[in-house]
């Protein structure tokens, strides 16, 4: 019974999560371009979302900070351990260049994938790809 | 720097906001995971035994978002002004590059700023930067089409 419930609370987070992403005009590539446009005709829209989103999952991680289990009795992870190293500078900068480059991130590519768009499903797989390329690549590097 | 008043949303973006917080609060608090859409994605592209199915079952949820919000009547244009081209390479690059910084716009951007992690706010920093940079290459220094 407790698998059930989780099953259905993890689908009704993540369509909760893409409705969310698609109201506020994150699964429009052309709109998220307009936010990354800051040196032409800027439209602030999605530091909207982006606040509105830091605000409430802030109040969420002081709560689960406390906890060690969750409401559904699974270990919570929060690690912090992990340094900041040459990986991670590198890897934020070359998905900036993909994020500038389309206006997708990988939340929004896949709710916009959801309407069919061929434009999407052809963005999520090459995404998928370049994922499991750096998963190949990974032990030989940095 | 000019305001693109025309295209300018701040009510529902704060609404798409709230939903989104709201997301991650619910999925730690009941799941205990971040939300982090390049992590759990990457879990299925890299797959460890029993640890499968939260992660095929929330990226259904997100998948069929664009259901709900047909019915809801809150479902706006998806404008693709990249060439295909642009696209596979925009998508390589997303892929990689989420998969070797370790996170994208929900986990490092939503969830690690939200927990204050100087390591998720030095990447959303970083890819924030290449983004606007890029946008700027394309548009406005006669590099882009």
């Amino acid at each position: 019974m407790t698998h059930f419930i989780r099953r259905i609370s993890e689908y009704l987070v993540g369509l909760l999560f893409g409705v969310g992403l698609i109201v506020g005009g994150m699964t429009n590539p052309s709109k998220v371009i307009g936010f990354l446009d800051l040196f032409g005709t800027w439209d602030p829209s999605l530091a909207f979302v982006m606040g509105g989103a830091v605000i409430v999952s802030f109040i969420g991680f002081r709560l689960a900070k406390r906890r060690s289990f969750s409401l559904l009795g699974r270990v919570i992870m929060l690690d912090d351990s992990k340094p900041i190293d040459v990986r991670l500078l590198l890897g934020s900068a070359l998905f900036g260049i993909g994020w500038g480059l389309s206006g997708f991130c990988p939340g929004p590519a896949l709710a916009a994938l959801g309407t069919g768009e061929w434009k999407a499903i052809l963005f999520v797989a090459a995404m998928v790809l370049g994922s499991w390329l750096a998963g190949r690549i990974k032990p030989i590097t940095l | 720097m000019m305001m693109d008043w025309a295209h300018f949303t701040p009510l529902w973006s704060l609404i798409g906001g709230l939903f989104v917080g709201l997301a991650a609060t619910l999925f730690i608090l009941f799941h205990g995971r971040i939300m982090g859409v390049s992590g759990i994605l990457g879990g299925l592209i890299r797959p460890l035994r029993g640890d499968i199915g939260w992660r095929v079952i929330f990226l259904l949820g997100l998948v069929s978002a664009p259901i709900a919000a047909k019915i809801l009547g809150v479902m706006p244009a998806i404008d693709i002004e990249s060439s295909p081209v642009q696209l596979i390479l925009a998508g390589l690059l997303v892929g990689f590059g989420t998969a070797t910084g370790s996170g994208c716009t929900s986990g490092h951007g939503v969830c690690g700023i939200a927990r204050l992690s100087p390591r998720s706010i030095t990447a959303t920093l970083t890819f924030m930067a290449t983004g606007i940079l890029t946008v700027w290459l394309m548009r406005h220094s006669g590099f882009g089409g």
